[in-house]
């Protein structure tokens, strides 16, 4: 077995008893990215340089015996939302093609503390806005299993990365299932945590009430060493909640000894794919298997869930994206587009115009529409309030069930991997893909995907385990103890 | 003004800096002044990815403004995020509060000292904090269109304090301003220096007019850009006679046509119709999902109130309750200030005659200040400096003139009082002395004797005249009295 295709775990492991340096590390996955990138595209910048420095580093404080950080040496892969100091940081977007931000997101400079090596930036849908990295104003990102297929989204790049071992560990983000999403679709495991979990600052905002920062890797525990460096208070986040933060990845092998998992009738209803509900439910009687208790709940609000994110999200985009107006950085339209053209547009509202109709794709210009729409004079009460609202009852029917139950198990979503293209004209079928994930967004609460079973066709089928806020680590023990029943992470595409 | 065949109603919104060392939602420093775009960070230029977080001391100066004009603090309050483009707005919206302002429902009493209304109490519907935008500098030269914009000022923390329309007339407005600034001055919560824009006014009039068929009312106008309290009160009269003659001339009446927003050209002494702005009126208001709501228990807000300390009104009533100073004195010191009421407070306990102490501060004291263009802190005296004089007056060892002859003397050389009076040569007159001085005089002046007894008093003034001659330290007051007494004997 080469050693990429170890976990994140077994490396850091090798590392640390110097079997292997952070270069050699590193190296093997530069190389492998030279080879398997081009039919993957999920990066959009891979830093080989800066890795390659950052990793002697690593390896030179190791040889001198200074004190080293939890990740010392381990590549990762970010997300090109994740703002990066003095490196390009793009959104998936054209309108921040040349922006290069003069400071860091707070879980980049956690990363950098715990002496991780930044590999590069990879690919998503622009301002994560979509659901198969389609929507990235650069190229699209192949799914592992199946390059004719889309590797989901928005965080297609940072799950594709993983299945294809061109990184051991990857930060995606999740505002409706961006990280479960693609972690389903290519196989991986991805770990949306509470809301307020991890600090928001410095990941470039879509809908600020339900973004969040999460891991991805091969393996839950591998999940667990990331997460534990990513979680924490910060000041530069108010919404960033204070509590201690557990040691994942130390606990994440103690099984739960009690655990009573919530079936929701509804995730099984109609357009599921038969041989996802099988996977899920097979996963279902693994749990039975390893002690746990299954129950039938209520979430009687989750039906609208769909409904309530696609006005909340719009809204707060539609407020987040107005500062990209080409006044202050960012691709701003020629100049010469200035010039008077006989309407009675002044010249201040044709660059706004032109400057956000040309750096903006089409479903992100459909979103701010939507948003702006709901939020007008007249429309408000009848869309946003309504909708924030139901979203409360959303929460609330969490409360309940986790009243009842520890955790909910479902499906993460209705079909494997779509083929490119399939959807693209379907907004609306587009948006459904988000079905069984948005839920846990609204109501902020943790969520979890990791493998259960492949199609007839090959293709990874992801199950969803979702737990009441701040909750992460009985999360991360219960996807631990499926994955000692089970080999489905193991299993990697053939490249 | 009540001869206008209308009467002019008038609310206003002022925007208030408050005095912070840093911003509202970031750690940029608010100083004024500094070259362009250099107090800036990533998040007060809107940066991608960049988070707000809340200046706990911008939100209890609020509070303490708030309570002072008798506001309801609210134990829950929140952000929203009002939408519109402006390049001087860099995150495309600017962070304010909509439905659940920090406080709500005060008033703030005002009186004319030139009686030139009524005292009236003018409520306040509510005071918020918001965030301050940046500014632009349009450059218009040569039909270039180049404008420029200066970010050091985004994000500054303002409170927004809006009245009912409970004013009647320009100059109510303008001493609203001048009481409200006095109040925010006495709190310390800002430098409220309007032509640097740390105090704004904006201002929402229009008329109420009797007619046959009842009073209407005129659309009502929004006028920004009053730098001054003169041009509060210019504009406003400016604007209603425009919008009394607009009314002659159209008859278009409140609902019949927009607001509309007009700038106040201080140059031209007009109100301009402002471009109509890029964006439509609906800004779309809704929660910040960046910034938690704030939640104050009574405690905090029990503490900020005790902070708060005497302010004007009370402290008028108590110059003149408890000092005997007239309306007028009371209210020309209290209204210089909190370190004049001090200034007055320690002369006062020092010399014992009060009265005496408060007409000097509004007189001599005031004139050198206002002459010298400086503050009581950079005023020579001392008040026990001072005090020391006063005493000498009140002992009768100096008559007024001479006293000020002392006071400048004092001031010039930063002397005592008694050493400039040695100085001066000034001394005491016995008082036998000034009577055999004054029979004298009597004797050798028949015709003054004549002329006063002809019931013509301002004759003595003669004999004052001749006695300062005799003997320079005499009191003209003393003279004239005695030699009235010694006539009216004759």
């Amino acid at each position: 077995m080469s050693i990429i295709q170890k976990t994140a775990t077994e490396q850091l492991a090798l590392l640390r008893s110097g079997e292997i340096t952070s270069v050699e590390l590193t190296q093997a996955y530069l190389n492998r990215i030279h080879q398997v990138e081009p039919a993957i595209g999920a990066f959009l910048r891979v830093e080989s340089e800066a890795a390659l420095t950052q990793a002697a580093e690593v390896d030179r404080k190791r040889e001198t015996g200074e004190p080293l950080g939890k990740l010392a040496g381990l590549p990762v892969a970010i997300k090109d939302i994740l703002c990066t100091k003095d490196t390009p940081t793009t959104c998936g977007s054209k309108m921040l093609e040349n922006f290069v931000p003069p400071y860091n997101a707070t879980v980049v400079e956690k990363l950098q503390a715990a002496d991780a090596v930044i590999l590069g930036r990879t690919n998503m849908d622009e301002f994560a806005m979509g659901s198969s990295t389609e929507n990235s104003a650069y190229h699209p990102t192949q799914n592992p299993w199946d390059t004719s297929r889309i590797p989901g989204g928005s965080s297609g790049g940072a799950a594709a990365c993983i299945s294809a071992d061109m990184a051991p560990l990857s930060l995606g983000t999740d505002t409706g299932g961006s990280i479960r999403q693609p972690a389903a679709l290519c196989g991986c495991v991805g770990l949306k945590p509470t809301y307020g979990r991890v600090s928001r600052y410095g990941l470039i905002a879509f809908a600020s009430s339900l973004d969040q920062i999460g891991p991805l890797a091969k393996t839950v525990e591998d999940v667990a060493l990331l997460m534990e460096v990513l979680a924490g208070h910060d000041a530069l986040d108010s919404t960033s909640v204070d509590t201690p933060v557990p040691a994942y990845s130390g606990s994440v092998h103690q099984p739960l000894e009690s655990l009573t998992l919530g079936v929701v009738n509804q995730h099984f209803g109609a357009g599921i794919d038969a041989e996802i509900e099988a996977a899920v439910k097979q996963a279902i009687a693994t749990y039975t298997s390893l002690g746990a208790t299954i129950k039938n709940i209520e979430m009687p609000h989750a039906d609208y869930g769909i409904a309530t994110y696609y006005i909340i999200a719009p809204c707060e985009a539609s407020s987040n994206l107005a500062r990209y107006d080409g006044a202050h950085y960012g691709y701003r339209t020629d100049h010469a587009e200035l010039v008077e053209d006989g309407t009675d547009e002044g010249p201040l509202v044709r660059m706004y115009r032109k400057t956000r109709s040309e750096g903006f794709g089409a479903e992100v210009q459909r979103r701010i529409m939507l948003g702006t729409y709901a939020l007008s004079e007249g429309y408000y009460d009848a869309f946003y309030l309504k909708a924030l609202k139901v979203r409360r009852l959303i929460r609330q029917d969490y409360d309940n069930a986790f009243g009842e139950v520890d955790m909910i198990i479902g499906p993460v979503t209705a079909n494997a991997a779509f083929s490119k293209g399939e959807k693209t004209s379907d907004p609306m079928a587009m948006y459904l893909e988000d079905l069984y994930t948005v839920t846990a967004n609204l109501a902020g609460v943790a969520g979890i995907s990791l493998p259960c079973g492949f199609t007839k066709s090959g293709l990874p089928i992801g199950l969803q385990l979702q737990a009441a806020p701040f909750q992460e680590e009985k999360l991360l023990r219960a996807a631990q103890m499926f994955q000692n029943a089970t080999d489905f992470h193991t299993r990697r595409p053939e490249l | 003004m009540s001869d206008a065949p209308y009467e002019i109603v008038i609310g206003l919104e002022v925007h208030v800096q408050l005095k912070t060392n840093t911003k509202l939602f970031c750690r940029c420093s608010t100083m004024f002044g500094s070259p362009p775009n250099t107090q800036t960070c990533p998040v007060c230029l809107g940066m991608p990815g960049a988070l707000p977080v809340m200046n706990k001391k911008a939100y209890f100066l609020g509070m303490k403004t708030a309570l002072a004009l008798h506001c309801g603090i609210p134990k829950f309050t929140k952000w929203d995020r009002k939408n519109y483009f402006y390049p001087d707005l860099p995150k495309g919206y600017q962070t304010s509060q909509f439905d659940l302002p920090m406080s709500e429902e005060g008033y703030l009493d005002i009186q004319s000292t030139k009686d030139e209304f009524e005292p009236r109490r003018v409520r306040i519907i509510r005071a918020h904090l918001e965030e301050d935008a940046g500014k632009s500098i349009h450059d218009e030269v040569a039909g270039k269109g180049d404008s420029r914009i200066d970010l050091n000022r985004t994000g500054t923390p303002l409170l927004e304090i809006v009245s009912y329309p409970d004013m009647r007339s320009a100059a109510e407005a303008k001493v609203y301003m001048q009481e409200l600034r006095l109040l925010l001055t006495y709190l310390e919560v800002s430098d409220c220096n309007m032509q640097e824009g740390s105090l704004r006014c904006d201002a929402n009039v229009n008329l109420h007019i009797p007619t046959e068929n009842g009073v209407i009312a005129t659309p009502i106008v929004e006028i920004k850009n009053m730098n001054s309290f003169r041009s509060v009160e210019r504009g406003i009269n400016y604007e209603a006679k425009r919008q009394y003659d607009v009314w002659q001339e159209t008859g278009k009446i409140l609902g019949e046509l927009p607001k509309q927003t007009r700038g106040w050209d201080d140059s031209a002494q007009v109100t301009r119709a402002q471009r109509e702005k890029e964006e439509s009126a609906d800004y779309r208001y809704f929660p910040c999902p960046d910034l938690v709501p704030v939640v104050v228990t009574d405690e905090q807000i029990e503490e900020v109130r005790s902070g708060i300390g005497e302010l004007p009104s009370g402290l008028r009533q108590r110059l003149e309750s408890d000092f005997g100073l007239s309306t007028y004195t009371s209210d020309v010191i209290v209204n210089q200030g909190r370190a004049l009421v001090d200034y007055f407070l320690e002369l006062a306990a020092t010399c014992g005659d009060h009265k005496l102490a408060g007409n000097w501060i509004q007189g001599e004291v005031l004139r050198i200040l206002n002459d010298q263009e400086i503050s009581i802190d950079e005023f020579k005296l001392t008040p026990s400096q001072m005090a020391e004089l006063l005493r000498l007056v009140q002992a009768g060892d100096l008559d007024s003139s001479k006293a000020k002859d002392v006071f400048t003397a004092m001031l010039e050389s930063g002397q005592s009082a008694a050493d400039v009076v040695e100085d001066l040569g000034i001394e005491r007159v016995d008082e036998g002395a000034l009577e055999d001085l004054c029979r004298m005089l009597i004797e050798r002046n028949q015709r003054v004797v004549d002329d006063v007894k002809g019931g013509n008093e301002k004759a003595v003034g003669a004999l004052i005249g001749q006695a300062k001659k005799e003997n320079p330290n005499v009191n003209p007051g003393q003279v004239r009295q005695i030699c009235l007494d010694i006539i009216k004997n004759i």
